[in-house]
């Protein structure tokens, strides 16, 4: 019996959500007088595996295998599967992104296991097993009991803090058992951004609304994310006016986000958009009319002009 | 090619959501019911390749009961070519997805919104495509079909994909798929009436979760207020007390 948890990784390395998932796994491990057991597929070295340990994981097993480059659910569905067998797993944990989402519910199949995705907490209790989860977009929690042998739960960013140990982890080659055949998509071409801070990895990020006024207006906003290093977001009636690509847009249904700190300007804060940037820790809002719904939901507010305050908040910035 | 567009029935967005019974249950009342956005963005997405003649036909599906029939006739007034209701009340999403498989087997593509906008389960496609055996791609945000080849465009993290998959398969779609939902026309309205609108039993089945009960958000404090002209306080409150920048 064990624990275990898939650590995607980025062109060999891990990012602080992996580290997250780790600490979240040994947390639940402990619990259960059990070990963590961290899977890596892909082409990472020894160093960074090594990393997991320091989050708790006891055993890394590593499927140095190209052919997961392509991504395919059904053959890195099967690898996880293998993997939680080989292992007797009762509980498998990946991330509630992308990969982990497309992966789970295939993989709970495989398993005979009851799926909870997007938990964001602990499990309040082992037996019977209950894990909260968002439900409604954010607007309410549900408390899910899973009445299955194994688990498998899809983990939601930034809902657990990393937990540094001074462990030390056991490296072991692992052969995922899978062949040519499980492979059923063929990449044509992949289309990396780079030089931007990823939206759904970014600490702090700030979005404009309309109340910016149009696209010719962003170059404040961006000077700002830079000096952050933050990520760039919009509403959406700026995603579909056109004044920024559809990949920016966050809220119910573009992108979801949990960062530390999130800059509203000139958003409403529509229910929808809301939904989709509520997990923010500390939400500020700069917006002209002070019955605007954001208020409610912001940490901190400034009602005025975004135009004027812009330049202040760049200038406070560069004064830290 | 024939493609399934599986359908969630959702309360609308815009929903204050309540429960009762001292918080075990979601209180429907009053609660306007649509089509899960994601869902629909798929819907219109086949819509628009069947007109373009890449596939012959349009199904969809929806494991529920008669409430959600409004749901699927929407559905059809879009441009579905016939529903599927499953009737059986939705356990959970393993529940679902078994339900499906008799529907959705007999399909080329079947469609899936990313997630359902009420439990957010992201779930059901991945699952049905498991049970049946289907190639699946998930965070679809294009399909096109070239010479019976199809072109799918997904989204990774840090960037996107184009590549091509064998069907039978499930795709699980997001925003991107297709531009804005569709909106029913009158003539498409009065042409669902005479759709067939299919009621298939439940088949045997059981879940493996359930939700013990629901919680609100823990009520937020006051939003602290600066004023215009000192913004540059803000900052300074975001550095010493809250520490976030």
């Amino acid at each position: 019996m064990s624990v275990l948890v898939y650590t995607e990784n980025w062109d060999g390395k891990f990012k602080k959500l992996s580290f997250e998932l780790v600490s979240y796994a040994s947390a639940i491990a402990k619990e259960l007088g059990t070990n963590v057991t961290a899977l890596s597929i892909g082409n990472v070295d020894d160093d960074e595996l090594t990393k997991l340990g320091g989050f708790g994981a006891t055993k890394i097993l590593n499927v140095a295998d190209d052919r997961f480059t392509s991504l395919d659910n059904k053959a890195l569905s099967k690898a996880v599967a293998n993997a939680a067998q080989a292992e007797g797993a009762k509980v498998v944990i990946l991330a509630h992104n992308n990969l982990g989402k497309a992966l789970a519910p295939r993989l709970a199949v495989k398993l005979d296991a009851g799926l909870v995705s997007g938990v964001t907490a602990l499990p309040s209790g082992f037996d019977p097993f209950i894990v909260q989860k968002k439900t409604f977009t954010g607007k309410a929690f549900a408390n899910a009991q899973i009445d299955a042998d194994v688990k498998v739960l899809t983990f939601s960013q930034n809902s657990y803090k990393l937990a540094e140990t001074d462990n030390n982890a056991t490296i072991e080659s692992f052969d995922a058992g899978v062949s040519d055949a499980d492979f059923s998509t063929r990449v044509k071409e992949t289309n990396k951004v780079t030089g931007t801070v990823l939206l759904t990895d970014a600490e702090i990020v700030v979005s404009g609304g309309r109340g910016m006024k149009g696209s010719e207006n962003w170059g404040g906003l961006e000077e700002l994310a830079e000096l952050l290093g933050a990520g760039l977001a919009c509403s959406r009636p700026v995603s579909d006016e056109g004044w920024r690509g559809h990949s920016e847009h966050v809220g119910q249904t573009g992108k979801i986000i949990a960062p530390n700190l999130y800059f509203a300007f000139g958003i409403s804060g529509a229910i929808q958009h809301l939904g989709g940037v509520s997990s923010s820790k500390v939400i500020v809002a700069i917006n002209k009319d002070p019955e605007a719904p954001i208020f409610e939901s912001a940490d901190y507010g400034i009602v005025g002009d975004v135009f004027k305050v812009l330049p202040q908040f760049i200038e406070g910035v560069k004064e830290l | 090619m024939k493609v399934l567009v599986l359908i969630s029935n959702v309360p609308d967005t815009t929903t204050k959501i309540r429960f009762t019974e001292d918080n075990t249950a979601f209180d429907s009342s009053g609660v306007q019911w649509i089509i899960n956005p994601w869902d629909e963005l798929a819907l219109t997405r086949a819509v628009e390749l069947k007109e373009a003649g890449a596939i012959e036909k349009v199904s969809v599906a929806n494991v529920g009961g008669k409430i959600t029939e409004p749901t699927l006739r929407k559905a059809l007034a879009i441009g579905a070519d016939d529903a599927f209701r499953v009737d059986a009340e939705p356990l959970d999403a393993f529940f679902v997805a078994g339900q499906l498989t008799e529907v959705a087997k007999d399909y080329d593509i079947v469609l899936a919104g990313i997630e359902a906008s009420d439990y957010n389960g992201s779930a059901v496609g991945g699952m049905l495509a498991e049970l049946l055996d289907f190639n699946s791609v998930s965070a679809v945000s294009g399909l096109n079909i070239e010479g019976g080849e199809l072109v799918i465009n997904r989204e990774i993290d840090g960037g996107s994909q184009v590549l091509s998959c064998a069907a039978p398969v499930v795709l699980i779609v997001q925003k991107g798929i297709a531009k804005e939902p569709r909106i029913p026309a009158m003539r498409g309205i009065m042409m669902a009436r005479k759709k067939p609108l299919n009621v298939i039993p439940a088949m045997d089945g059981s879940n493996k979760i359930k939700f013990v009960n629901y919680e609100m958000p823990p009520p937020k404090a006051a939003c602290k207020l600066v004023d215009e002209d000192n913004a540059k306080e803000l900052i300074a409150m975001l550095h010493e007390e809250a520490k976030v920048l």
